[in-house]
């Protein structure tokens, strides 16, 4: 049964006993066509859209944990389709897309809010290349903002514009940008993926693939062997140890990047504010609490914490930018893990092992893919060509030198 | 309610003699010192202090420490605001203003009560199910509507006026809490020698000690505790830190704490308000005691119902119990001994008592009591404060008992938290019904006391002792162990009851308004994992952490599944313990301080000639000189463009990084590191380098001179300037330490000035003491040491950026300023003239160099023209991958650009598209990098990367600013717009 | 955290900047060709364990180290000069 007011209106009168379970908790089957590994947004998102748009059901998703509990449990929120290069900019336009139309093609409520994403301007030469960006957002229909001192100063008054080390000439804005609710973005995929007939098999741990004259017949788990006619890698953080378990190496590093959060406040942020200069950006969740974050903490991590001063850089680049924060207090932190890529983009490709199909290295930026990618990975399982907004994410671009370097940051993943 | 009668008790730590005013919504009232808010809000008979989150439902201080999820107040007023501040955390000071919070029209009739009306549809993750139609209202509708609703306190929106400090600490030995555990943790260590650290989040140390009304040694437990802090505040080795919450634990012994220095005070006067530590200790010992844990049972919400060890404590240390009245009789109801020690220190107390309600069977009365064995608390009454309880006994019959306070006891919960910060899991004891901190926390961490299981005065004594007696062995010291006061025993035996069952709400998480029916209704939508069940509720993710939740909700959730507590685990703990403050986190480096500036040696000439300044890689450069009677910044640009092409310019260029490179093995390391070849170089020579990334791209450009055999000077860009210098450190340290060659950046020992323009020569000639200077002495590209000005060392390069005749000339960096006095001084007649970033920038447009805006890490050299600089007869850094397919295979290449219309103008970031395409990501041929209005070209010209681009010379292409609404014909040019035969720089 | 610099002592890793997996020290001979040089420049063993990597000591005597560091505890196992790990042939 769906979820909506009326039934929510009904149940509340019956004693909220016609809620069922969101999804099932199936034991594996021996075989399937298709075999996610990792139960995050991007696993789930996949085989939502396996079974939506390419009529692929014997589908399975794998989760060592509980379903959600990577990166997609754990970020700042940010949707967005901001990006300067063609080889990025009509993929996160697509997940853009996907979020305007969330909640009614999955029936649950994830919260897409679009309230606006604004990156602040502090030079001249600043303006030129987010200019550069903002026309390409244009041209890929994103829509931008190129907005002025007094257009920003109305919209946000409470930047610190007068007594700034770095004055705040303006701002790059995207009305169509904002916040989802991560965990209901998880759930919602989850659910709607699993009323489609695949089966979500929490706590169970791949610890090996099965391949046989190059070729991936399975996967090994904690559960068991289950076997697999292809086997989808979306696992984030963890695809370094993932994809060793096929021999494979990737341009990618694993690090740690914190956020934060405050208590509970009544709405000041209206939508989310990034501070290029101070390593510094915010937003506000619908439950009050101040949403933020910074850089990652720069070395290779899979603790899943990090350390103090980037808690105290994050800290000080806030009150720079906004110092009536000060007396709102941190109430929680957390470190999630992120493969950062040796260009700062994407993988979804195909992998040496046929049959075995990679999707990683999305660096802090995951969760505003989460929609595309789940599209466009399943396009890529189901039909062997890549989706036409993710030709560029191949895995070979580097040995080839067709890189994806927004920042130009070169091979070094923690500068991206 | 008036102060219980503490005469009698040696041991009040309240100053009867020091009476305190405050207001709490307005109204005045009176307090002491050594009171909190809280307990001088109880003495004041104030039951309801706020409400709940979701539901509105009144409340009442429900604990007496720092696990406060009720209590939450605004304390101070106008930029000194404090939103959800915990009232049983803030000391009381004269004059000291709260405000209750999160109600709309008053606190007592607070009109979005009518939530708690509406709850049966605000089951958990009811948002989650509605609200999706139509579209469009979510962000117009829904979404404001809930934002309102959401949130607790209000921030000020001013900045906070108060100053924050950073401080770093070494100890030895850091002891977090000093309850009995940590002051004999303490104590031991001290004695030994050991450098101590003892930090308390209380403004009183003693811990629980104060709060219990025992004895140590006969006499009562607080007369200990002085004597035992004041041997310590006596050593030297020791530091005391009341008021300082240790909030987070990081790697290699690093723990993150926060000491309130004057909160406490009216304001903090020349004082900092807080002082964030990072504290370094070879070992620490967590003594942070326990949290009592409630029992959910039906409307356990209402003001009036508190913890039982709180309420021990309010009257114990603070001399007041909760009720609106004094006759008010008090009830408990607990599942273990605890609770029964909560009525004798009542009845001790002289507090009118009316029992207690046992869950076990076989409970007897500790005192002079009732005790309901076998009975449980099945429901209140009271709107704004709780008038009666109603119980179910032994055998099943239901009563009402009048009652104005309830006390809870349902067990404590140590306090682990910080053992879990490196993501060890806490691990379950079976026995004690707690979890202890697991076997695999931080690094040199020891737990003690109450905080691993021990929780009786006397078991925590001896932990701490012997908590520290391993940390001391551990650093190889050697401990002679003090005695142990004398205690009595204090019974502990429980029986597990994690919630009352019933029908009706009750209460897990009191601020999220999370009840057991949400848990149950989260076990029925399959989120059974803790961490779904946290995320579905909200359970825990309040100011309070879950201090006062978690446990219990996951006990319930445990006996819903049937697999235990110790399967179903804890939700992950993080830093911070409690809630810190941005504001000291943040350490005080803020506004302009928030960053530091590097100012060129010419700055203060600059200041004071009229220069405005620009933010270049930290420095401060002068953008442009503005003189009288200028009133845009363009006409000071052009006047100091122009004047470099026509006489003579001077630009600060300290900025631009300079590296010292020496060493017989320099020029065969120099060629390493460039793509072209730098060992031909002579000396009195220099030449333009590039350098690439190892993956190929262009890193950086700039002038390699060599002032003699083996010693060269090589110059960054700004920006890259220590990058370049770490890399090239890099090659010397990591690929290539056999070569004899060393490094040293003098880029701030150096003052360099830009001396350019037809007359540069003139200038130089009158400054530089004996050098020939004639073209053919000295041609463009030439170098040399020599001295000017009669005698002062000093570094000549007759290289271009302008393209006009020019040198660089750098002297000591304490003479920059001096030099550039001289050379105005000397230069009038010729016409001489500062020119900044500005003018630079437009005079480099105007010969087509590179700078920031072309080298931005995405380029190639081939596409800024200078691919076949890249020499392949030579191992460089980047030139094998340069030659890759993709890179080799770009044929973007810089262009000029004209506008079409010569009044028109060109935007930097304007992409590019041939004339009549549809214009998308798909037919972009590149963009604007660079543009500007030139007053030689007399009309915009601009920079850019297009595709083919050199074999484009005359085509009209467009250049698409859609973002401001421009589409902008420009004809395809030569990037050289003066001089494109390059002769002026060479006469 | 705190990195064990062979010449100075235990510094706060802040002083420090850091690169990567010390590997980087191997770089290939030019003649190597391109896909030597894109293994070199790109694939990463990116362990979950035990991970030797290079810091430069930038706020302090510029000396680029070698760290043995856990990459799943953080524990710092050793660090030693780079410069002698590559004279030394060890990296």
């Amino acid at each position: 049964m769906g979820f909506s007011g009326f039934r929510v209106i009904k149940e509340a009168l019956t004693g909220h006993r016609g809620w069922g379970p969101l999804w099932r908790d199936p034991a594996p089957r021996a075989q399937y066509d298709i075999v996610i590994v990792g139960g995050g947004g991007h696993g789930l998102a996949t085989a939502y859209f396996l079974a939506k748009l390419y009529g692929r059901h014997r589908v399975a998703v794998l989760e060592k944990g509980w379903l959600g509990g990577g990166n997609i449990g754990r970020n700042t929120t940010i949707i967005r389709s901001n990006y300067l290069l063609p080889g990025n900019q009509p993929f996160y336009e697509l997940s853009m897309q996907h979020w305007e139309r969330q909640e009614q093609d999955l029936n649950f409520n994830s919260m897409v809010s679009q309230r606006g994403i604004i990156n602040l301007i502090h030079s001249d030469a600043q303006r030129d290349s987010f200019r550069r960006r903002g026309n390409s957002m244009m041209l890929t229909g994103a829509g931008a903002r190129l907005l002025d001192r007094d257009a920003l100063r109305q919209m946000v008054p409470f930047l610190n514009y007068d007594n700034a080390r770095f004055p705040i000439k303006g701002g790059l804005m995207q009305t169509r940008a904002g916040t989802a609710r991560h965990d209901g973005v998880a759930w919602g995929y989850a659910r709607a993926a699993d009323r489609m007939g695949v089966d979500i098999i929490q706590n169970c741990e791949v610890t090996g693939f099965r391949i046989e004259g190059g070729q991936v017949r399975g996967v090994e788990t904690s559960r068991g062997y289950i076997g697999a006619g292809k086997v989808g890698v979306a696992v984030a953080g963890s695809s370094g140890r993932v994809m060793a378990m096929a021999g494979l190496r990737l341009p990618i590093e694993s690090h740690v990047l914190q956020a934060f959060v405050t208590e509970g406040l009544k709405p000041v942020i209206p939508g989310v504010i990034t501070f290029g200069a101070g390593h510094f950006y915010i937003s506000q969740s619908d439950k009050g609490g101040l949403v933020f974050g910074g850089d990652i903490d720069g070395y290779n991590s899979y603790a899943q914490r990090g350390n103090l001063p980037v808690v105290e850089d994050v800290a000080e680049g806030g009150m720079a930018l906004m110092p009536m924060i000060g007396r709102a207090r941190l109430l929680r932190s957390w470190g999630g893990l992120m493969d950062m890529s040796m260009d700062g983009s994407p993988i979804i490709d195909r992998t040496p092992v046929e049959g075995l199909y990679f999707n990683g290295g999305w660096c802090y930026g995951g969760f505003k893919a989460t929609p595309a990618s789940g599209h466009v990975f399943a396009h890529l399982l189901a039909t062997d060509t890549p989706h036409d907004t993710a030709t560029a994410f191949r895995l070979d671009r580097f040995a080839r030198g067709h890189l994806i370097d927004e920042r130009g940051a070169g091979a070094q993943p923690n500068l991206h | 309610m008036s102060r219980l009668d503490l005469s009698q008790s040696r041991d009040a730590l309240i100053d009867r003699n020091r009476p305190l005013s405050f207001t709490f919504d307005g109204r005045p009232y009176q307090g002491f010192a050594g009171d909190t808010l809280a307990s001088a809000l109880m003495a004041n008979g104030v039951q309801l202090v706020g409400r709940s989150f979701k539901y509105h439902r009144p409340r009442g201080i429900f604990s007496a420490g720092s696990e406060e999820p009720n209590a939450l107040v605004t304390l101070r007023s106008g930029a000194r605001a404090e939103p959800n501040t915990r009232a049983t955390m803030v000391e009381l000071f004269d004059g000291l203003e709260a405000g209750s919070q999160n109600h709309v029209g008053g606190l007592k009739h607070d009109l979005m009560a009518v939530n708690d009306l509406a709850a049966p549809f605000l089951s958990a993750g009811f948002y989650y199910k509605t609200f999706m139609w139509p579209r469009a209202f979510w962000e117009k509708l829904y979404e404001p509507a809930i934002r309102r609703a959401a949130g607790l306190g209000k921030l000020s929106m001013q900045a906070d006026p108060d100053s924050y400090d950073r401080g770093y600490l070494h100890p030895d030995l850091l002891v977090i809490g000093a309850g009995a555990a940590g002051l004999m943790a303490a104590l031991t260590a001290a004695r030994a020698g050991a450098e101590v650290v003892l930090a308390d989040e209380d403004a009183r140390m003693g811990g629980r000690l104060l709060a219990e009304g025992g004895l140590l040694d006969g006499a009562p437990a607080t007369q200990w505790v002085a004597q035992v802090l004041d041997e310590l505040a006596a050593l030297p080795n020791v530091r005391l830190m009341p008021r300082t919450t240790v909030f987070g634990v990081y790697d290699h012994g690093i723990y993150g704490a926060v000491e309130r220095v004057s909160d406490h005070l009216p304001t903090p006067g020349t004082r900092v308000r807080q002082t964030l530590w990072r504290i370094t200790a070879k070992r620490a010992i967590m003594a942070t005691g326990a949290t009592e844990r409630h029992i959910p049972f039906a409307d356990n919400d209402r003001p009036g119902v508190l913890l039982s060890g709180s309420l021990r404590a309010y009257a114990n240390r603070w001399g007041v119990t909760p009720q609106a009245r004094a006759t008010d009789p008090v009830l408990i109801f607990t599942n273990n001994d605890d609770g029964h020690r909560t009525a004798q220190s009542l009845l001790a107390r002289g507090v009118p008592l009316a029992g207690v309600v046992d869950s076990r069977s076989g409970a007897r009365s500790l005192g002079e009591y009732t005790t309901h064995a076998g009975a449980m608390v099945t429901g209140t009454k009271g709107r704004h404060g709780l008038r009666r309880v109603q119980i179910r006994t032994a055998d099943g019959r239901d009563s009402w008992i009048p009652c104005g306070v309830l006390g809870v006891a349902g067990g404590w919960n140590p306090n682990v938290q910080l053992a879990s910060h490196h993501r060890g899991r806490p691990v379950w004891d079976r026995e004690r019904l707690t979890f202890l901190p697991g076997p695999d926390g931080p690094a040199g961490l020891i737990p003690a006391g109450a905080a691993c299981g021990h929780g009786s005065t006397i078991a925590a004594l001896a932990d701490g002792r012997r908590a520290a007696q391993t940390a001391l062995a551990q650093l190889d010291r050697t401990a002679t162990a003090p005695a142990l006061p004398q205690a009595e025993e204090e019974p502990s035996a429980i029986a597990a009851l994690w919630h009352v069952p019933g029908k009706r709400r009750a209460w897990v998480d009191l601020q999220n308004d999370v009840t057991v029916k949400d848990i149950k209704l989260s076990h029925q939508e399959n989120m059974r994992s803790v961490e779904h069940m946290k995320r579905w509720t909200t359970l825990g993710m309040a100011t309070d952490q879950g201090k006062t939740s978690n446990v219990t909700a996951l006990a319930v959730m445990a006996e819903l599944t049937g697999n235990g507590i110790a399967r179903t685990g804890t939700t992950v703990f993080r830093p911070p313990y409690t809630p810190v403050a941005l504001s000291v986190l943040g350490g005080g480096d803020t506004g302009a301080n928030f960053r530091p500036r590097r100012l060129t040696p010419t700055h203060h000439w600059a200041e004071a000639n009229g220069a405005t300044f620009v933010e270049v890689g930290q420095w401060m450069r002068a953008q442009w000189y503005a003189q009288s009677g200028e009133t845009h910044w363009r006409q000071s640009v052009d006047r100091e463009a122009r004047a470099v092409r026509s006489a003579v310019g001077l630009c600060d260029v300290t900025t631009l990084g300079k590296i010292d490179v020496q060493g017989p093995d320099a020029a065969t390391f120099l060629d390493r590191i460039y793509a072209n070849t730098i060992s031909t170089l002579k000396p009195g020579r220099v030449r333009y380098g590039l350098m690439l990334r190892e993956d190929g791209f262009v890193y950086d450009d700039g002038t390699c001179a060599c002032l003699g055999d083996g010693h060269y000077v090589v110059t960054t860009t700004t920006g890259n300037a220590g990058l370049v210098f770490q890399r090239m450190e890099f090659a010397r340290q990591c690929l290539w330490p056999e070569l004899d060659v060393t490094l040293i950046s003098t880029t701030d020992a150096w003052a360099q000035i830009a001396v350019a323009g037809p007359k540069s020569r003139a200038l130089l000639e009158r400054v530089v003491d004996g050098v020939d200077l004639s073209n053919d002495a000295f041609p463009f590209m030439a170098c040399a040491a020599l001295t000017v000005c009669g005698g002062l060392p000093a570094r000549l390069f007759r290289i271009s950026f302008s393209g006009e005749l020019a040198y660089e000339l750098a002297v000591p960096a304490r003479y920059g300023h001096a030099l550039m006095e001289r050379l105005m001084e000397r230069g009038a007649d010729l016409g001489v003239t500062p020119y900044g970033t500005e003018a630079l920038a437009v005079l480099r447009i105007e010969k087509g160099h590179a700078a920031g805006a072309e080298l931005n890490g995405q380029t190639t050299a081939a596409m800024l023209g200078l691919g076949r600089m890249v020499s392949a007869k030579k191992d460089a850094i980047g030139a094998v991958m340069s030659r890759r397919e993709g890179l080799a295979g770009d044929s973007r290449r810089l262009v000029g650009l004209q506008p079409v219309d010569p009044a028109g103008k060109l935007p930097a970031g304007a992409h590019l598209f041939a004339e009549g395409v549809a214009q998308g990501l798909a037919t972009d041929e590149g963009w604007i990098t660079s543009a500007c209005y030139s007053p030689h070209v007399e009309s915009y010209i601009a920079l850019g990367f297009l595709d083919r681009g050199d074999q484009r010379l005359g085509e009209v292409i467009r250049c698409a600013n859609p973002l401001e609404g421009q589409d902008i014909p420009a004809r395809v040019v030569p990037a050289h717009f003066v001089d494109p035969e390059g002769g002026r720089l060479r006469d | 955290m705190l990195i064990p610099h062979p010449l100075l002592g235990l510094r706060d890793a802040q002083e420090f900047t850091y690169l990567g997996d010390a590997a980087l020290l191997n770089r290939p001979d030019p003649a190597a060709g391109e896909a030597a040089f894109a293994d070199y420049v790109y694939l990463r063993d990116n362990p979950a364990s035990v991970h030797r990597e290079l810091w430069f000591h930038e706020q302090g005597d510029r000396s680029w180290l070698v760290v043995t560091r856990n990459t799943l505890t953080h524990e710092i196992l050793g660090a030693e000069l780079a410069r002698d790990v590559k004279l030394g042939g060890t990296a």
